[in-house]
């Protein structure tokens, strides 16, 4: 569909519908009178309506038409259309997505104060303080308006933290991207960074972390994924009911205009045909110092005492806020569409009910509290506007100038939407993957071999130095950040008083879900799990966030339903539940999809921020002790991409419970002050989490591989690059190595010395030495090359 | 003792202000934009952000704020030699000061067009303000930046005149991170009441929430709490 069949549908729906039919209507600005009424639709039962461009499927149409009993008019089409699409109703994913719920055990549901299908999951983190995060998508708009697209997915999930009743504390991004050097990476990466920072940065929320990956599967299909986390205090929480007969609806916020229309079902739902950058007008523009102003008046709102339900604008609008509303309510609701106010006065009501404007907020109000909620409003210079009432009829009725256009059961549009069991079958490709063993690759053997290839993975392009980024992005803002990127999870205070506060982590490895999602997911889950446990804090919940290919892909579902048993399944082995979370499917150019990347968030309980564990040694004469044990796997692993583009075999095992047992050492040692540092093993083994942690002070580190080596029974390559999981490097006091091996040892996980900080250099006894500045410059220039500065 | 921190609507960084404020033993007065009245505090800290959305320009339109007005008439001239109010801005107060006329120049996008964030070292060039007479002159220190448009631009005259009276408080060492003439950071008015300072030393007044990157050991990060510091000092002196 091009742009211009996006931006006049309105007037085809009106001539669509006209009884006449006459070519004079067409492309004109509909008049008032032309509009569809529920009236008209009775009486003209047979019009051929667009259902197809809007993204129905012939079942789903005459679905519509049968919980209705006639015809949809148009603007019961649009919504229908918008609700039903893929991205707003999870038709392909909610029965595989039940999982997380039936994996949550009551033990791991007592930290839950709102669970999943909210705006955000809600957790309880002590002293009458919450936290609510969630992670979404904003996939398809960020390539097609790389700048506008990221910005507005900032901006979408900061008001899903915002519906909950919270001031939102910081924003994390999980981002990735095509190949480094493709020109295409360069048109699309500088705009999304602009765009998080530019959005980001204007509200006052710092950026604290996330992740930034390249690789040729996400050429023409990049990932943004936005994370926020706000705090509230238990009897903050909102709802997005509209309940109380007589209770008034009221928007507020920015104006509605004609951008992002058809955004949710079109942008997010089709996958990008040829000559899909035709789709720009789609994407929805942001203005932050709207949301910025928008913040403070909810967070005045709520102390006023003034709300009955909260809900925000996303993805399909009003059509959305209204049926949702009026779904979780307790009756019914009418909303004068008229009243809306509008940046463009010709938008048709069809396009208001789709119209993705952002910045906008809808809340249900007691007629008494209107006067203290418009005084709120008028402080922060906010338009605020009622549109409609909560009623007992349990219908939604929209009114256009008094004439009914909408008259709908509610749950029928906002939660019984079309559910699918799509097919799934394993891909014909995947035992080949699978049985392309690492095992043949040359390998690097002499001293100047392994620093060679140790000095290529620091310089490669997910392993270099995420600065060029990450530096246009506030971390300092608001004061109680107290780790940020490059950290190992960002961390910020709650409360100033005690010190509480929250560590965070996002995490996935697509080339380790592409060789087996089940096993891909876990180990998403278990590298944000130990990210969060390396930083000193208690792991408490996930969200995630599961971009993947076209559901109606058997391979692509399979990959899916995987991912989602693992995931799950995962999650109950480590006791903490998924709180919430968002799919993306589609993101796949003709038949060729994405790895499976379903990007997993970890949300870590601190009792006190000052005692978190940074993740690279400032102090000449400490112990390096490596945690866990280094076993000979390379499939998928950096070194086999980077060194031979090589991309086959097994991932890495997953071994949930060593993860537990190592993060609950990590937060003990944490808490009685043992460790100067910990830096987990991930992508690139234990040299790059050496470089790291030299590189994170400019304090260097003289190591020997081979008691290591000897205990292991692994060689001096496989030690520095295999990607065995459970595995952290911690940095302690002298004096306190035998206490640190012991509470280690009494948690079930073996330690091993490593050797000492302190130099300039990174030494590996017997194999090499670089020195930091060299390593510093390696790890530093790709970005700034790539993308200038 | 009482330092007022006002909030524009698009003020980010009052609460970091007001807390520096507190940890330097002061007492923090939150202003409103449409004040019309200061309610009597000592000193005023216009914090950083994005005033209105930095419409039009950087700080143009709180320029105009009733708060302003006030801030403008008690913080006097900026060529006049008796001290007036003693006013704090940083960043978008910064830009704020610029387009009211207290200081002069004018801030304009960084030169490498992106917004910066970093670990900032400073050389402090005059100790004779209201707000760095806690320093030691020529003293080095580590704050966060912070700007997308912190270039800060004056003519020649105007630059030599500020270099020539010791009007040039803070300047950029190591990396200018925004094109700024002379790599200026923070200038003042002849009186020194009135500085404005485009890096952020609320961001470094408590243990352990500020910069860390200096990787030359026992460094806590609070470099810039002597800013707020020095202005008590100097309301407890008068």
């Amino acid at each position: 569909m091009t742009s211009d069949s996006i931006s006049t549908y309105g007037g085809d729906l009106a001539a669509a519908v006209d009884p006449d039919g006459d070519e004079t209507s067409r492309g004109r600005p509909a008049q008032r009178g032309t509009v569809d009424t529920v009236e008209n639709a009775i009486a003209h039962p047979d019009v051929a309506q667009p259902w197809r461009e809007l993204g129905l499927k012939e079942d789903e149409y005459h679905r519509v038409r049968e919980i209705l009993g006639r015809r949809p008019t148009s603007c019961e089409l649009a919504m229908y259309s918008v609700m039903w699409s893929e991205h707003c109703s999870y038709k392909s994913s909610k029965v595989h997505l039940r999982q997380f719920g039936e994996q949550t055990t009551p033990q791991m549901g007592q930290r839950l104060l709102v669970g999943i299908g909210e705006n955000a999951g809600v957790v309880d983190v002590g002293d009458g303080w919450a936290v609510t995060f969630k992670i979404e998508s904003h996939n398809h708009p960020s390539y097609v308006e790389p700048y506008q697209g990221a910005a507005t997915g900032v901006g979408g999930i900061v008001r899903d933290i915002m519906a909950m009743g919270a001031r939102p504390i910081a924003v994390m991004d999980s981002l990735r991207f095509g190949a480094l050097d493709h020109p295409d990476t360069r048109r699309v990466l500088p705009g999304v960074v602009a765009g998080i920072g530019g959005y980001g940065n204007c509200l006052g929320l710092p950026n604290i972390g996330g992740e930034v990956v390249f690789d040729p599967c996400y050429q023409g299909n990049p990932l943004v994924n936005a994370l926020c986390v706000g705090k509230l205090r238990h009897d903050d929480i909102q709802r997005a009911n509209a309940s109380g007969e007589g209770n008034l609806v009221v928007m507020f916020g920015a104006r509605t205009g004609g951008d992002g229309i058809g955004g949710a079902s079109i942008l997010a739902s089709e996958s990008f045909a040829e000559g899909g950058v035709a789709k720009r007008p789609s994407v929805q523009v942001g203005d932050p110092f709207q949301e910025k102003v928008l913040i403070e008046c909810c967070l005045e709102l709520f102390a006023a005492r003034v709300l009955v339900g909260l809900q925000d604008f996303g993805a399909a609008g009003l059509s959305c806020a209204l049926s949702e509303l009026a779904s979780n309510g307790d009756g019914g609701m009418l909303a004068h569409l008229d009243r809306v106010p509008l940046r463009d006065p010709s938008l048709r009501p069809e396009e208001i009910l789709m119209s993705e404007s952002q910045e906008r907020m809808m809340a249900v109000v007691r007629p008494d509290d209107l006067a203290t909620f418009l005084t709120v409003t008028t402080k922060w210079d906010v338009e605020a506007t009622v549109v409609g009432e909560v009623t007992g009829t349990g219908r939604l009725v929209v009114l256009w100038h008094g004439e009914t256009v909408v008259d709908v059961p509610p749950r029928t549009v906002a939660h019984e939407g079309p559910v699918y069991q799509r097919p799934f079958a394993r891909p014909h490709g995947q035992d080949a993957i699978r049985s392309e063993l690492p095992d043949r690759l040359a390998r690097p053997v002499t001293g100047d071999e392994l620093r060679a290839t140790l000095v290529a993975l620091a310089g490669s392009a997910n392993l270099c130095s995420r600065a060029w980024i990450t530096d246009q992005y506030d971390r300092y803002v608001q004061g109680n950040t107290a780790l940020a990127q490059p950290d190992d999870a960002g961390v910020v205070r709650i409360d100033e008083k005690t010190g509480l506060g929250v560590a965070l982590a996002t995490d996935c490895n697509g080339r380790y879900c592409l060789l087996d999602p089940y096993v891909g997911a876990q180990l998403a889950l278990a590298e944000a799990y130990r990210n969060v446990a390396t930083v000193g804090a208690t792991p408490l919940a996930v969200t995630d966030c599961l971009n993947f290919g076209s559901p109606e892909d058997p391979g692509v579902m399979w990959q899916f339903e995987r991912a989602v048993s693992g995931l799950a399944e995962g999650c109950r082995a480590l006791g903490i539940p998924v709180t919430g979370g968002n799919v993306s499917f589609y993101n796949q150019t003709g038949s060729v999809a994405i790895h499976p990347t379903p990007v997993v968030g970890v949300l870590g309980l601190l009792d006190d921020v000052t005692r978190r564990t940074p993740s690279g040694w400032r102090e000449a004469g400490l112990a390096l002790l490596l945690l866990g044990v280094t076993r000979e796997e390379l499939g998928g692993s950096e070194w086999a991409w980077v060194t031979h583009r090589h991309l086959g075999g097994r991932p890495p095992a997953v071994d949930l419970a060593a993860e537990q047992r190592l993060a609950a050492g990590l937060g003990e040692a944490a808490r009685v002050g043992l460790l100067a540092a910990a830096h987990d093993l991930s992508e690139g083994g234990l040299a790059q989490t050496l470089v790291e942690g030299c590189l994170r002070y400019g304090m260097g580190a003289s190591v020997d591989l081979r008691p290591l080596c000897a205990r292991d029974g692994v060689s001096p390559f496989v030690a520095l690059f295999a990607e065995s999981t459970a595995r952290v490097i911690v940095a302690v006091r002298p004096a306190d190595e035998a206490r640190v091996t012991d509470l280690f040892a009494a948690h079930g996980t073996v330690a091993v010395r490593l050797g000492t900080t302190g130099g300039a250099a990174l030494e590996v006894a017997g194999e090499f030495s670089v020195p930091l500045p060299e390593l510093q410059a390696v790890l530093a220039a790709p970005l700034p090359a790539a993308f200038g500065g | 003792m009482r330092i007022g921190i006002v909030t524009f609507p698009g003020s980010l960084d009052d609460a970091d202000a007001a807390r520096a404020v507190r940890l330097a033993g002061g007492e923090a007065v939150p202003l409103w934009h449409g004040d019309e009245s200061l309610h009597g505090v000592d000193a005023v800290v216009l914090p950083g952000g994005f005033s209105y959305g930095d419409y039009l320009r950087c700080g143009a339109i709180a320029r105009f704020s009733p708060v302003m007005r006030e801030v403008i008439r008690l913080a006097g001239p900026p060529e006049q030699a008796t001290p007036g109010l003693p006013v704090l801005g940083i960043c978008n107060g910064f830009q704020v000061l610029c387009e009211s006329h207290l200081l002069p120049g004018a801030l304009i996008r960084n030169d490498h067009r992106s917004f910066v964030c970093r670990d900032q070292r400073l050389r402090i060039d005059s100790v004779r303000t209201a707000w760095t007479r806690a320093y030691a002159a020529g003293e080095e220190i580590v704050v966060p930046l912070k700007n997308g448009e912190g270039g800060y631009v004056a003519d020649t005259a105007t630059l030599d005149r500020l270099e020539g009276s010791g009007r040039v408080v803070a300047r950029y060492l190591e990396v200018n991170p925004n094109g700024s003439y002379r790599d200026i950071a923070g200038i003042c008015n002849a009186s020194g009441t009135v500085v404005g300072l485009m890096p952020h030393p609320e961001h470094a007044a408590e243990p352990l929430f500020g910069p860390d990157r200096d990787g030359r050991g026992g460094f806590d990060g609070t470099d810039g709490l002597r800013f707020f510091t020095s202005v008590l000092q100097g309301v407890l002196a008068a």
